[in-house]
């Protein structure tokens, strides 16, 4: 089995609509994957039934035996009312050491934080801390739903350098989905677009110039690409010269 | 001071005030306070199915509670109406189904007990169910905890850990029906939610755990209900309303104390 998590030909209808029609996903190991697509396309839709909470109408999931995967939500939001601190929330329902404890915070940099209320983080911090507590699991497979939605632009660069990091550090593959395409661009391997099927996969170059890609997100985001492929160009052609 | 009813008062309000200082908490974390009184109005009808059937009103309570907690979450799940809707439909055609029966029954019953409690009347049958209810309550809460503190800090990171969210808001909700059930005859039906939230609240601002929180909320409801127990009996004020005098008292006095402490 070359692959992680494989799902084919997954259909999901809702209110007689198709949000997923026929879709094709694989993840293989040390694969960097990144979902794009419009809102209301059914990318979390289909990150829930990869996960396996939610069930498809058809279609196959396979998954390697006994794949841990580790998950951060989108909109993470807990409730104030209740008084946990970090360290606490990082090893609800863990079996984790204090010693791996103690390296996953300095890993996530979150070592100082780890004694403050889980309610009184800013958006930054929440997301550093659902990732230190996935990581607790040694996950194989990270799946990730807009990670960096409610960052700031300083944010959204710190939280993708370090999940840049440790992909390039731990053996691990990742699963996205993300709305910052500038970062999409620059750190992913693959890309795949989605709108209820897979319009287009492939390299993030690649998809940019995807038709299907240009007429989903328009001509703003396609010139916008375009920036990212003309730097690209440019290395050659000084390469060439 | 040692006469045998307020024997059985102070143990049934002990206990009561135990299980539900600690399930207050969920109630607060999760924002329940609207299903606890929903569930409470509707536990006169189960009274009414106790009285009719000749069962215990504690077991009708149950029964019928169980059923309002089970419909409520079968129509969550279809999504028709908002929750608070489904909730002022179903409280307040049980609680009038309840009151017209009990009108409708030939021999007289006192509703101003059942509305506002009446600890100093316990029986030691109802005592039985208090302890024997406690004990389901506190074994469900202690085995399944970390599962309802994470569900509670995020449903959408606890069903991708694995945990059953409908199967365990159903736990939760069947546990405060047993609350409800075995603690009508101590505060009343119209004030259960109160024992409920206002020890939790208190403890909110002392505790800076789950775990504590839920501990302190259970000694404040047994200190209001002991308070509310004596006064009661000095200066005979109804037993429910005395008590959440009391646990009022004492919130308001913690809500000063935490301020004054976080200006120094």
């Amino acid at each position: 089995m070359s692959y992680l998590i494989q799902a084919k030909d997954l259909c999901v209808n809702r209110h007689k609509k198709n949000i997923l029609e026929n879709v094709f996903v694989e993840v293989k190991k040390k694969d960097f994957i990144t979902i794009i697509g419009p809102n209301g396309a059914g990318k979390s839709v289909l990150l829930e039934c990869l996960m396996g909470s939610f069930q498809p109408d058809s279609g196959e999931i396979k998954k390697r035996e006994n794949l841990s995967v580790g998950y951060i939500p989108q909109n993470f939001n807990p409730e104030s009312s209740m008084p946990i601190s970090v360290k606490r929330f990082l090893t609800l329902k863990r079996k984790s050491t204090p010693k791996e404890l103690i390296d996953i915070s300095k890993e996530t940099n979150i070592s100082e934080i780890l004694e403050k209320n889980l309610s009184n983080l800013s958006g930054g911090e929440l997301q550093k801390v659902l990732l230190a507590r996935s990581l607790l699991n040694e996950p194989e497979l990270l799946i990730l739903d807009e990670p960096a939605q409610n960052l700031d632009i300083k944010n959204q660069l710190n939280f993708y350098n370090l999940l840049t990091r440790i992909y390039q550090k731990r053996e691990l593959s990742i699963l996205m989905v993300s709305h910052d395409l500038h970062m999409v661009m620059s750190s992913t391997r693959q890309v795949i677009c989605l709108y209820h099927h897979v319009c287009c996969s492939g390299e993030p170059q690649t998809v940019a110039k995807d038709p299907e890609f240009i007429s989903l997100f328009g001509n703003d985001m396609a010139k916008m690409m375009s920036v990212y492929q003309h730097t690209h160009n440019h290395s050659h052609q000084e390469d060439s010269q | 001071m040692t006469e045998a009813f307020m024997i059985r008062a102070i143990i049934a309000g002990v206990g009561v005030a135990i299980i539900a200082g600690a399930i207050g908490c969920f109630v607060v974390w999760r924002k329940m306070a609207y299903f606890g009184d929903s569930l409470a109005h509707s536990a006169l009808l189960g009274v009414a199915l106790g009285l009719v059937m000749g069962i215990s009103t504690n077991l009708g309570t149950i029964i019928i509670c169980s059923i309002f907690a089970v419909t409520l979450i079968w129509l969550q799940q279809k999504k028709i109406l908002a929750t608070d809707t489904l909730l002022g439909i179903l409280a307040h055609s049980a609680l009038s189904v309840g009151m017209v029966t009990l009108s409708l029954l030939e021999r007289s019953v006192d509703l101003h007990s059942y509305l506002f409690g009446d600890i100093l009347a316990v029986t030691p049958t109802e005592i039985y169910y208090i302890l024997f209810g406690g004990l389901i309550v506190l074994i469900f809460l202690y085995f399944n905890w970390s599962s309802f503190v994470l569900m509670t800090i995020d449903e959408k990171l606890a069903k991708a850990e694995g945990i059953n969210i409908v199967l365990n808001q159903l736990q939760i909700m069947l546990l405060m029906t047993i609350v409800v059930a075995v603690s009508f005859k101590i505060v009343g039906l119209l004030l259960i939610t109160s024992l409920l939230i206002i020890p939790a609240a208190t403890a909110r601002q002392l505790a800076h755990s789950p775990e504590i929180m839920a501990v302190v909320s259970s000694l404040l409801a047994v200190f209001s209900v002991i308070i509310g127990i004596y006064s009661s009996l000095h200066l005979d004020t109804p037993s429910g309303p005395s008590i959440v005098v009391a646990s009022t008292l004492i919130f308001i006095m913690m809500s000063i104390f935490s301020l004054l402490i976080k200006r120094h």
